[in-house]
């Protein structure tokens, strides 16, 4: 018995087991498109039918979605989405399509769209049947997110769209964005609203969506334009002139610190033939350096590169054990404390250890994804270049250490 | 064996390390702390032990020296769990007494197994302090290295390193024998032994070279070697304790720093250079904590992982304590860099801390030994 697994309620219990049973006989079959390193570059329709399907199978049996009330789509538990997840995630299953939909979109929608509203976007949501995207980032407005331009006009019922988002992950499949809207000029917190807006459907009709391509040579995100699109009044979240607090609900779930649990599979490796199975993370680093040569030896001989490994396993085995210390009540102070530093932490430990990686590699670390020699087909150079994704996106992590100095260490505010 | 998801820090053990708080905070005070043990500021002052022994006397009436005795030895058998919880408090005031040196001399007695260990922790039991003497001249942190021989039960050479010497009532010397090494259990005032204190950074403990002369001592172990690596485990995750608590104050105390003292019109904390920092020393401090809590759960619960883990929480300690000090010197600017200034007391029980029973880099290098084997 796991660790996790000794304080389950009865119902966790019995719910741990049906998911396990499920996964063991439902695991999707390996396929031979080439699966994309995560959700975020998902560039062909293959690609995306093979995922949604998992997402869709997942959904009907109960494991996404299983703490949303049953109206809303979900399967009406309390605290057992973790459970599916470990559960998923153990079994090395294929990764949910929509991230943004169930990481973001789904809490946002949760806590600040009408009842009805949310009846009607949750359950395909969750299924996966709508892919969704989110409209924050604009060309001047970054780190400094409440500066967004992108304006809706009101007339009558109505809201007249206009601006430029950036970064747009999914744009490009989704069905709906969640979108921060400026509302007034006068205010700059308060001017802003936020809106669910269906851009499929409004694709050539007043919205546009362009790839935009990362230094890995990758697509996977999008600008999107708008030119007087119309959308009703009744597609906004909460109150207008609110939007910045809606939007706080979103980071907070964005950045694994709110009260929502993500739905969330994965691990599932694809292979090149031939190719051997390593363990992720840190640990990985130890078969790497193994089988990388170094000054007559292998890395794994190296007293610097040892020391390294070291270091990594030993930031990752912290960061594991701080989130199992962030539901102990007598070893917490401030319960914000630990999980307001999950995305930095998460992406600077990835951003570490493909470095560290790449260098363990070697000569052969200048191999890129196209090269038949490249040590594991080239991961570990792209995981180095996709890791600025994690630690720009989302706020960037200076933006995440003035989070953490001002909320949780009390600084005053830097601007 | 598996770890309970909360690492067994329930209700007793809050309780207990909430009074451990509260009595530091009320009997030695940071300003009484600094009276006590920082009078003099001349490097070549004497060098007898600034405590004070009536609230140690105290701490051993509370139970804190046989919380991790066997209850067959009379002790409260609690686990390293509580135990962290005290030593982390400990830390945190930086308070000078023989705790940990004693806490450490209980879990390698506990791993000794014989009828004269037992009989020794019945003394802790009744209020003796003890410091383990293990370490040779050159500093040595190998379980078997020793300067001292016992040879028909009496010890001669020297120790080095020995912990809080002037404070306690006996000694735990690790010795080289005819058959292997040994564990001897010796008074601190017997005939033939002489404690030389040794001049140390640290204000907070006192630390002596110990020279035995055809000691009489009585063996507690004729296995050292096995005894010290069950017991090093929990030695390591007591000092990374210590440490852990040790930096949140330094945290807190430098953050308090950046809010009220201002430059620029504008409090310190408002400049990044300032704030970013202080958050990664929260970070890192956060990751050591909860190493060190997972070692103290495994060395009940999961045994066999024990030294890994444990290596992991001293490494991590290790390099938070290097971090934290120099945070917290650098950002109290030129007050900082004063004797009058309270922060130097915790720089240098780090310093100290850090070295202790091996710094980051060492455990580095037994965790990759573990981890992935002997470099060729």
């Amino acid at each position: 018995m796991s660790e996790s697994e000794r304080k389950d309620t009865r119902e966790q219990a019995e719910f741990r087991d049906y998911c396990r049973d499920w996964v063991a006989d439902n695991r999707p079959a390996e396929t031979s498109v080439r699966l994309p390193l995560s959700p975020l570059e998902i560039m062909t329709t293959d690609q995306l039918q093979y995922l949604q399907a998992w997402q869709k199978a997942a959904y009907d049996a109960g494991l996404v979605g299983c703490d949303y009330p049953v109206d809303c789509g979900g399967g009406g538990r309390t605290d057992c989405q973790r459970i599916a997840n470990s559960e998923m995630v153990a079994a090395k299953t294929p990764f949910f399509p929509n991230v943004i939909g169930l990481g973001m979109a789904a809490p946002t929608v949760f806590h600040h769209a009408l009842e009805e509203r949310k009846q009607q976007l949750l359950p395909k949501l969750l299924s996966g049947e709508e892919i969704w995207c989110q409209g924050f980032s604009e060309p001047g407005a970054g780190s400094d997110l409440a500066s967004v331009q992108t304006f809706a006009e009101k007339q009558g019922d109505k809201w007249i769209i206009n601006g430029h988002k950036v970064w747009t992950s999914l744009a490009h499949f989704a069905e709906w964005m969640i979108i921060l809207l400026r509302t007034s000029k006068d205010h700059k917190y308060d001017g802003l609203s936020y809106f669910v807006v269906p851009i499929r459907a409004a694709l050539g009709k007043g919205v546009t969506v362009r790839p935009l391509i990362k230094m890995t040579g990758e697509t996977g995100f999008n600008e999107v334009m708008f030119e007087n699109l119309e959308v009703d009044d009744s597609y906004r979240l909460d109150e207008v002139g609110k939007g910045w607090q809606v939007a706080m609900t979103t980071l907070l779930h964005e950045r694994g610190a709110g009260q929502l649990v993500t739905p969330q599979s994965g691990g599932m490796v694809q292979r090149k033939e031939g190719e051997e199975a390593g363990e992720g993370g840190a640990y990985g680093l130890i078969a790497l350096a193994k089988s990388s040569s170094r000054n007559g030896k292998t890395a794994a001989d190296d007293p610097v590169i040892r020391d390294r490994i070291m270091r990594e396993i030993i930031r990752e085995e912290g960061f594991r054990q701080s989130k199992r210390r962030t539901r102990v009540p007598g070893l917490v102070d401030n319960p914000m404390r630990i999980p307001l530093q999950h995305k930095l932490q998460q992406s600077e430990m990835l951003q570490e250890i493909a470095q560290l990686a790449t260098e363990i590699e070697g000569a052969a670390g200048s191999l890129y994804i196209a090269d038949p020699n490249a040590p594991a087909a080239g991961r570990w150079p792209m995981a180095y270049m996709n890791s600025f994704g994690f630690t720009i996106a989302a706020g960037a992590n200076e933006v995440q250490r003035n989070i953490l100095g001002e909320r949780v260490l009390g600084m005053p505010k830097s601007k | 064996m598996t770890q309970a998801t909360d690492f067994g820090f329930g209700e007793e053990e809050t309780m207990l390390r909430d009074s451990a708080a509260r009595f530091f905070a009320d009997n030695l005070p940071i300003d009484q702390l600094h009276k006590l043990v920082a009078a003099d500021p001349d490097p070549h002052k004497s060098l007898a032990a600034s405590w004070a022994p009536k609230l140690w006397r105290q701490m051993v009436e509370l139970g804190w020296t046989m919380l991790a005795v066997p209850e067959s030895a009379g002790g409260m058998g609690m686990s390293a769990v509580a135990v962290a919880g005290l030593c982390e408090e400990a830390g945190r005031a930086a308070f000078p007494s023989p705790l940990l040196a004693t806490i450490n001399s209980t879990f390698i007695l506990a791993a000794c197994d014989s009828a004269n260990a037992t009989l020794a922790l019945e003394a802790i039991v009744g209020g003796a302090a003890v410091s383990p003497a293990l370490i040779n001249a050159r500093g040595a942190w190998e379980t078997a290295a020793t300067d001292v021989s016992a040879v028909d039960g009496k010890l001669n050479g020297t120790a080095c390193y020995v912990q809080d010497a002037q404070k306690v009532e006996y000694l735990l010397v690790k010795a080289q024998t005819p058959a292997g090494v040994g564990l001897y259990w010796v008074a601190a005032d017997a005939e033939g032994i002489s404690i030389l204190p040794d001049a140390i950074i640290d204000l907070t403990r006192d630390q002596a070279r110990v020279e035995l002369a055809g000691v009489e001592a009585i063996e507690v172990s004729a296995d050292a070697v096995a005894a010290l690596e069950k017991a090093m485990p929990a030695i390591w995750t007591m000092v990374a304790a210590d440490m852990v608590g040790a930096a949140e104050w330094q945290l807190q105390t430098t953050t308090e720093y950046a809010k009220t003292r201002k430059q620029f019109e504008r409090q310190l904390g408002f400049f990044q250079a300032v704030k970013h920092p202080l958050v990664n020393v929260m970070v890192d401090i956060d990751n050591s904590k909860s190493l060190v809590y997972n070692a103290a759960c495994a060395i009940d619960s999961e045994p066999e992982n024990a030294g890994k883990y444990a290596h992991m929480a001293k490494a991590s300690a290790s390099d938070v304590a290097a971090f934290a000090s120099s945070r917290s010197v650098q950002f109290h600017g030129g007050i900082g860099f004063t004797w009058e200034c309270f922060i130097h007391l915790y720089f240098k029980r780090q310093m100290h801390n850090q070295a202790l029973w091996g710094d980051g880099n060492w455990h580095r290098a037994r965790l990759a030994d573990l981890l992935m084997g002997a470099a060729a």
